[in-house]
């Protein structure tokens, strides 16, 4: 934790939830000090150790890697490692659990939908037939990997899940970084499972309940772009139904 | 996960989500152009009706254009039109990707060809328009 001295104090306003306590949520105020290089992340950490040790929330890393310490602050999904209280000072700070999940306790939700839906685009590179290790590795250009580069930066925070109001309304939506890091795979030269992960991309759940809000790039901590990828894969289906339709002898996958 | 001895809390959503934050309102109002869009789409339906009915039902629909509703109603429209289309053209470097080797074409090379093709075509329709 940071050395510097405190100047003055700042006010959190905590989302709380206890399940065996109460039925509803409650909001509880803490005052922190305030110091100039700590992010919400310390003045959670600051309460759990000198105020409140049943505050419940998840974090490791603290550098903006791990992706766990995602949080609504002000309304905005954040990490919250990445969230300075200077840039609030001197107006209090809200923080709620991401939006759009399910909360178990204080600002830990439920994340096994994402997880779920992870799985689903198969996120791995797929291969027709496995080449054996003696014939060597799959080579791969600049080019070829630049190609997949900025997908690949997503560390599953979920803060594009928070952001994006389909999520919200329709909790089915394969969301943002699920159809975002298929297009990572789709994008591999050494992939060929695009026709699998087709089936769930294009889906009713798919791409096409993405109706381009935009948010999910917007508050993306690595600048995946989740909603150029889903465009682009859009694009892509619709030219995949294009050549089916008009050019049949040309669909073979 | 022991689910079973959880109560996991849905927080509810509530029906005005899209104006609690600024990029939400402009959202709605870049969906809410394409309905100013349609209707201008019907009214041009209408007067090529009325174009066909013979040159009296075109000159009361020519009248009825003149009202101050009629006008109100082209200054809206043309408005959320331009917004549609400046939204929209500014958008398109999401969806069309452009690269030459391990570089990608800068966005504004994607979206400079969308307004020249505007200017062109508007040209030649104001063309036809005056000219005609």
């Amino acid at each position: 934790m940071a050395n510097s001295t405190p100047d003055g104090t700042i006010r959190l306003e905590v989302f709380r939830y206890s399940p065996e306590k109460t039925e509803a949520p409650w909001y509880q105020t803490y005052e922190v000090p305030f110091r100039k290089d700590w992010v919400v992340l310390d003045a959670l950490n600051y309460i759990k150790d000198q105020s409140d040790g049943s505050l419940t929330f998840r974090w490791s890393c603290r550098m903006g890697v791990c992706g766990s310490c995602g949080m609504m602050v002000n309304g905005i999904p954040k990490l919250s490692c990445a969230a300075f209280l200077r840039d609030y000072y001197p107006n209090p700070i809200r923080v709620e659990p991401l939006a759009n999940f399910p909360v178990l306790r204080d600002l830990v939700f439920q994340l096994d939908s994402f997880i779920e839906k992870l799985k689903s685009v198969q996120p791995w590179i797929v291969r027709k037939q496995e080449k054996p290790v003696s014939e060597g590795e799959y080579l791969q250009s600049p080019a070829e990997h630049a190609r997949y580069k900025d997908f690949s930066m997503c560390i599953n925070c979920m803060l594009c899940y928070a952001a994006c109001p389909v999520v919200g309304l329709e909790p089915e939506f394969l969301g943002p970084a699920a159809i975002a890091l298929a297009q990572r795979y789709n994008f591999d030269s050494r992939d060929q499972g695009r026709s699998l992960r087709q089936e769930v991309v294009a889906s009713h759940d798919g791409i096409w309940q993405c109706t381009f809000v935009g948010e999910c790039s917007a508050v993306c901590p690595k600048h995946v772009d989740p909603a150029g990828a889903i465009q682009q894969a859009k694009v892509a289906s619709t030219v995949d139904w294009f050549k089916e339709v008009l050019w049949p002898w040309g669909a073979a996958r | 996960m022991g689910s079973g001895t959880m109560k996991p809390y849905v927080r509810p959503m509530p029906a005005t989500w899209w104006l609690q934050r600024g990029p939400y309102v402009f959202f709605m109002l870049r969906e809410l152009t394409s309905v100013f869009v349609a209707a201008y789409l019907v009214l041009f339906l209408v007067m090529i009706d009325r174009l066909h009915q013979g040159p009296a039902a075109y000159q009361s629909f020519l009248e009825m254009l003149k009202s101050p509703l009629a006008i109100v109603f082209h200054v809206v429209a043309l408005a959320f039109a331009l917004f549609h289309t400046f939204t929209w053209f500014n958008l398109t470097p999401k969806a069309l990707v452009i690269r030459t080797g391990e570089k990608r074409v800068p966005p504004a090379a994607i979206i400079a060809p969308n307004y020249l093709a505007w200017i062109v075509i508007s040209v030649i329709i104001g063309w036809i328009v005056v000219k005609g």
